[in-house]
């Protein structure tokens, strides 16, 4: 049942569409690709003359019992061998050409799209599938493309070219060979559904191990505290065994394949010596069929080309089955191009103010800051509602801090703002304007952000500071770091501002990364900042100092802060105690006090303990 | 200079045969039963030609100068002769696919075992890669780049498997071939078999060129693609930030960047590839023109035959085209050995090592710092001489500002890092002598940013004990404050986290850890900022279920949280790497020092807040 269901699955998926989109990439290489082809056929005619050339040289020469202009026999021979030398070199090379740019042009438009993806996408992707596609995936298939057609145009011409001159040479006897033809083509056609079905089987596996072996180096550290190496091991081991398994059985596949194929080759070759052996010299009959009377050279060209023949054909064979197989990655190639992006600027904005690799500055209207949500709700999943019918006006400049539990809604509303996402209902208005009608980037420039575990990307950490704002000067920069008092552990690296920060800041420490990303906002000058629940992971003193800069920061800022440390957010403008996702208390701390609520429990829980232990002490 | 260097390659290279004699060990029955199989397979693939040359001399031909072997003539004459043979045709065609059929046979087996082989091979590399990732120092991990592991685990073990599964035996099949060829043509006429020789050495040497002049470059391309990896690894896992600060456009280029350095490389490495193949073509059509221009020379001038000329020339073509092959494997060789290179790297990379005794000693969990120093090498010293005493039962608390080394010193009692000077004892026993894998069972630590597996809920919980009951799982995750929240999803424990726990908010990760900590029953727990990301209501719930869970653990817990700190038995002031300060709370608030500082503002925030809101209240 369930090899049935596979099967489907597989017949329903080898699919012209995806490779014509694959081959949509080479034709931007037009000229590059005609020229291969060209040069191709000329290869594939060296490679049919050759067999006529000896025959020539049997019936010219041997048979003839002279060696009379064997000199320039030898001559002509050498002018195919150099034409074919200097065409193979220049068809590999233009085929490595391909194979490099469309490899190059895959990749650049996949990561463009991945770019432009919203987080809904990675929010069900693994980074590990990701990199699976854009590195292993690419290669394969750009190497296919460009391979297969020079493979594919060479294998075609040589098998029409040979079949032209057997039945030119002597149209009976290449009937007659041509009878393994069929059987062969049959056999072609079971392996390669086999072989492809199999060989998926191994790219899965195979995409697992990578994973595997991407959640073995990034838990490295929790693996080691909770002595999980062995177990860990043993489950990969578990993996690998898979994998072998997988593989050996696809090879054998092949190995069945191939040998059939030199077996169904024999045959032909066999034909041609005993249909063809009596008919040279005289006119023999055989099983009632008489070929007439063919030279040596003949027969000998027959031979050659009855074993020259399944080369070609095996080639097809080969080229269809990778075809097939690679399938799968072609699929998941087109797919994830083709992946419609949930947010997606309309084509009048794109046109007034740009995309996000091209924007419009120009065009951009400046941004205050004023932030409106309209009866807006919001799932991340079908069903379950995170936000339903929710209002909020926020001024310009406003500083607004989100206070509830965990899973209470603040960060969809943080994310909302920035938006990652959008609203499933209603509309959010910046400025006044449904944001929808202005483009993500024109946002997301006059954004700022601090995550709760800061990522920093790899160099140093002058550049991580100057993220966002790449034309920074020294000055600004250490102005910035200055102003979230980085600037103190910063000068105590030995390379200072150009100290490494090794891959996604693991040379320091989240309290160091925490201010390092603070500084990157400093700099960047964001309209909107957005922080959530990043300053509560710093020390104490330390987020006092942090602290000091906010205050400077908040200023001619519409600002958001997420967070459960009411320390931080006492200076808010505006408290908004988010449950069940909605406002379930609004004002300001001394209002909220007042009120008695679920702030005031907050409030009160935090600082009992301090409050009566602080008592103790005096 | 120079010698070192020759040096240091002399052990790369002795390296590379070690790993390969490993990976190959346990296949040796495999790789033999493949090697015998290609044997059969090489003989009878001589035969073939044999038979064509035999059927055209002999019994076509009839030219007694044919060679034949002797019973074969001896059957023929008693049977009627040529006459007869010529009648009997059939019987050659019939040879002919005969011996094809058990070359057929033979090369099927030959790819069965050496596809067994091969991947048990790679099964072997994959898994002694993943072991020693696994059990390298952490410090390792701090200074290679996840994507360039990544890539060595996967594309240079496929590399390697490539070479074994094709290559290694391709050589061994093109030495048979070139010795069986040589006795056969040797024994048939001296002079034609130099002929037919003469060039193989040109193109083994051409290969052998061609075999170090692009081993630089496949470096050089592998490299780019690492880069590119890399790049491509931050980018996804940094995606947010990307978004955030709008940064689109950068990261696209700098992506641009590095892609466009591997089409490069991709294509010089092709320009390479292009003059060899074309090369090595023309010479090996040109060996066959000599062997087919002698030949018949030969043929019209003495008594060598038609036949023979034919079984020459098949021959040469036979050779021909795996001398040439030759150069292709040596270079791809070239890449198997820099992935041999790049994979040993890693393999030689130190494992975690047992300084000491190696003893189990009974944990309880007093604990004793005695002038402890340490130190990573980007900074001197991290911890300068630290001593401190801890009995049994004790909770201590660490107060310190980023960077002062509280991490490192709870990292030390793990012994993820290995003290520089000094010693930790526990219960009287110096760490150094315990079992790592003893020493961290009875230590349980949660890290400030949390690593979950990508499985579900339950497994990440019950991950050091998974055989445990789900009661106690249950009741782990409830002392945590995680239950309700984990009973909250669609599938409960059965949700499976996805990459680096993605769909869990970091405070929810944190809460899993803790609960996956305290399935160890440890005797002795460290909290590093673990509940950093937790608010302050659900931290106080924690702790005081924690207290009633915990009873003689041991606890450090490092935290900025007054109301945190205040409850230890023993509070521990880092500045600098130095202990400056240690005692009780009311001890430490009446020193000068960071603990008071904090303390104080702590208290006059809380003051400030409480006249803020009575204002209100009245």
């Amino acid at each position: 049942m369930s090899s049935m269901i596979q099967e489907q699955e597989f017949d329903k998926k080898v699919d012209i569409g995806i490779w014509k989109k694959l081959f949509r990439f080479a034709l931007t290489y037009k000229k590059e690709l005609i020229l291969t082809i060209l040069i191709m056929a000329v290869v594939s005619a060296c490679d049919i003359l050759y067999p006529l050339l000896s025959r020539y040289a049997i019936d010219n020469f041997v048979t003839e019992g002279s060696i009379g202009g064997l000199k320039y026999f030898a001559l002509v021979y050498l002018a195919v061998v150099l034409v074919q030398g200097g065409c193979v070199f220049l068809f590999v090379t233009l085929a490595g050409k391909l194979e490099a740019y469309i490899s190059y042009d895959i990749r650049k438009k996949a990561f463009r799209k991945l770019q432009e993806l919203s987080f809904s996408f990675y929010d069900k992707t693994t980074v590990g599938y990701l990199m699976a596609r854009m590195v292993s995936d690419v290669s394969r298939l750009s190497e296919m493309i460009a391979w297969s057609v020079v493979d594919l145009f060479w294998a075609a011409t040589n098998i029409v070219g040979i079949l032209v001159i057997l039945l030119v040479l002597n149209w009976k006897l290449a009937l007659i060979v041509m009878v393994v033809i069929p059987p062969l083509a049959l056999l072609c056609i079971y392996f390669q559904k086999r072989i492809l079905k199999h060989q998926r089987i191994v790219r899965k596996t195979n995409s697992r191990i990578t994973s595997s072996f991407n959640e073995g180096i990034m838990g490295a550290m929790t693996t080691k505290t909770l002595v999980r190496e062995e177990r860990n091991t043993a489950e990969f081991t578990e993996l690998t065994q898979e994998m072998r398994g997988a593989s050996v059985k696809s090879s054998v596949l092949s190995y069945v394949f191939m040998p059939l194929v030199m077996m169904l080759g024999s045959v032909g070759t066999a034909l041609a010596l005993y249909f063809g052996g009596s008919a040279v010299l005289e006119e023999g009959v055989r099983l009632g069929i008489s070929i007439g009377v063919i030279s040596f050279g003949t027969l000998s060209a027959f031979v050659s080309y009855t074993t020259a023949f399944f080369d070609p054909i095996q080639s097809l064979a080969r080229i269809f089955a990778e075809f097939q197989s690679a399938q799968a990655s072609a699929e998941r190639i087109i797919s994830l191009i083709d992946t419609p992006c949930d947010i997606v600027d309309s084509d009048e904005v794109i046109a007034k103010y740009g995309d996000s690799f091209e924007p419009h500055t120009e065009n951009w209207e400046e941004l205050t800051g004023k932030i409106d949500f309209e009866n807006v709700s919001f799932s991340y999943k079908e069903g379950e509602t995170v936000l339903k019918d929710f209002d909020l006006n926020i001024r310009a400049g406003e500083t607004i801090a989100l206070v509830g539990e965990t899973g209470a809604g603040k960060s969809t509303i943080v994310n909302l703002i920035c938006r990652f996402y959008e609203p499933t209902a209603g509309r959010i208005l910046i400025d006044g304007v449904d944001y929808r009608e202005r483009s993500q980037l024109w946002l997301q420039k006059s954004l700022g952000y601090v995550l709760q575990q800061p990522h920093l990307f790899s160099g140093t950490i002058k550049d991580n500071i100057a993220y966002a704002k790449r034309d920074a000067t020294m000055e600004e920069i250490e102005a910035a770091a200055r102003m979230v008092h980085a600037d103190t552990f910063i000068k105590k690296q030995e390379k200072g501002y150009y100290t490494e920060v090794g891959e996604g800041g693991v040379r320091l420490s989240t309290g160091e990364k925490q201010l390092i990303s603070f500084a990157r906002v400093i700099l960047a000058n964001p309209k909107i900042f957005v922080l959530d629940e990043a300053t509560s992971s710093i020390d104490t003193e330390t987020e006092q100092l942090i602290q000091d800069a906010i205050t400077k920061v908040l200023q001619n800022r519409t600002s958001l802060i997420v967070a459960h440390r009411l320390s931080t957010i006492k200076n808010a403008d505006r408290i908004l105690v988010i449950r069940g996702g909605k406002i379930a208390e609004e004002g300001t701390h001394g209002e909220l006090l007042r009120q008695k609520g679920y702030y005031y429990n907050l409030y009160t829980t935090q600082f009992r303990e301090e409050a009566s232990s602080s008592i103790l002490s005096k | 200079m120079e010698k070192q260097k020759s040096g240091e390659k002399k052990e790369k290279r002795k390296l590379s045969i070690k790993l390969i004699a490993r990976i190959m060990h346990g296949q040796k029955r495999y790789l033999l039963l493949s090697v015998v199989a290609m044997l059969i397979a090489v003989l009878m693939s001589y035969c073939v030609p044999y038979i064509t040359s035999f059927t055209i001399d002999y019994v076509i031909g009839d030219d007694k100068n044919a060679q034949v072997p002797k019973f074969i003539l001896e059957w023929v004459e008693n049977n009627g002769g040529v006459e007869f043979a010529r009648n009997n045709i059939w019987i050659c065609a019939l040879a002919l696919i005969a011996i094809t059929v058990i070359q057929s046979v033979a090369v099927h087996f030959r790819g069965r075992f050496i596809a067994m082989t091969s991947e048990g091979a790679a099964k072997t590399m994959r898994d002694e890669l993943y072991w020693h990732l696994q059990t390298v120092p952490y410090d390792y991990h701090k200074h290679v780049s996840t994507g360039d592991i990544i890539q060595r685990c996967t594309s240079d073990v496929d590399t390697v498997r490539r070479f074994v599964s094709t290559h290694l035996l391709e050589i061994a099949r093109t030495v048979a071939m070139v010795v069986v060829a040589s006795v056969i043509m040797f024994s048939i006429n001296t002079k034609m078999a130099l002929i037919s020789v003469a060039l193989l050495p040109i193109l083994a040497l051409s290969s052998f060129f061609y075999f170090r002049l692009v081993k630089k470059q496949f470096r050089a391309y592998d490299e780019a693609e690492g880069v590119l990896s890399a790049t491509l690894q931050e980018n996804l896992t940094g995606v947010r930030v990307v978004r955030a600060f709008g940064q689109q456009k950068n990261e696209v280029d700098k992506f641009d960047k590095d892609s466009s350095s591997v089409r490069d490389e991709n294509y010089k490495l092709t320009k390479m590839l292009a003059a060899y193949w074309g090369g090595s073509d023309a010479i090996g059509y040109f060996q066959i023109m000599l062997s087919l221009v002698f030949g018949i020379y030969f043929a019209v001038t003495t008594d060598f035959t038609l036949g023979q000329v034919l079984l020459f020339t098949s021959y040469t073509s036979m050779l021909t085209w795996p001398v040439r092959q030759l150069g292709r494997i040596l270079a791809d060789m070239g890449k198997s050995i820099v992935s041999l290179d790049r994979i040993n790297e890693i393999l030689s990379a130190e494992k975690e090592e047992e300084p000491g005794q190696a003893l189990c000693p009974d944990i309880v969990g007093d604990i004793e710092f005695k002038n402890v120093c340490f130190g990573y090498d980007r900074y001197d010293d991290v911890l300068k001489d630290v001593s401190f005493t801890v009995k049994k039962g004790q909770t201590v608390a660490i107060l310190g500002s980023t960077g002062s080394g509280k991490s490192s010193l709870v990292q030390l009692l793990q012994r993820l890092y290995t003290v520089t000077s000094g010693e930790i004892l526990i219960n009287g026993v110096n760490i150094n002598d315990i079992k790592h894998e003893h020493l961290r069972s009875n230590i349980g630590i949660v890290l400030q940013e949390p690593f979950l597996y990508s499985r579900t809920i339950m497994d990440n919980i019950a991950i050091t004990n998974p055989d445990a009951p789900k009661e106690e799982v249950y009741e782990a995750a409830k002392t945590a404050s995680v239950h309700d929240v984990v009973m909250s999803f669609e599938n409960g424990y059965d949700t499976i986290i996805g990459e680096r726990g993605v769909t869990l908010s970091g405070g929810q990760k944190q809460r899993v850890a803790i609960a996956r900590m305290l399935m160890q029953n440890a005797p002795i727990m460290i909290f590093d900022d673990s509940m950093s990301a937790v608010d302050t209501e659900t931290d106080a719930a924690i702790r005081d279920a924690l207290k009633l869970r915990r009873k003689d653990s041991t606890t450090f817990i490092i935290s900025h949280r007054i109301t945190t700190l205040c409850e230890a038995d023993i509070i521990l002031v880092l500045e600098d790497g130095k202990l400056v300060q240690q005692g009780n709370h009311e001890q430490l608030l009446n020193e000068d020092g960071l603990y008071k500082r904090i303390a104080h503002i702590q208290n006059m925030l809380e003051d400030e807040l409480k006249t803020e809101g009575s204002v209100f209240c009245e």
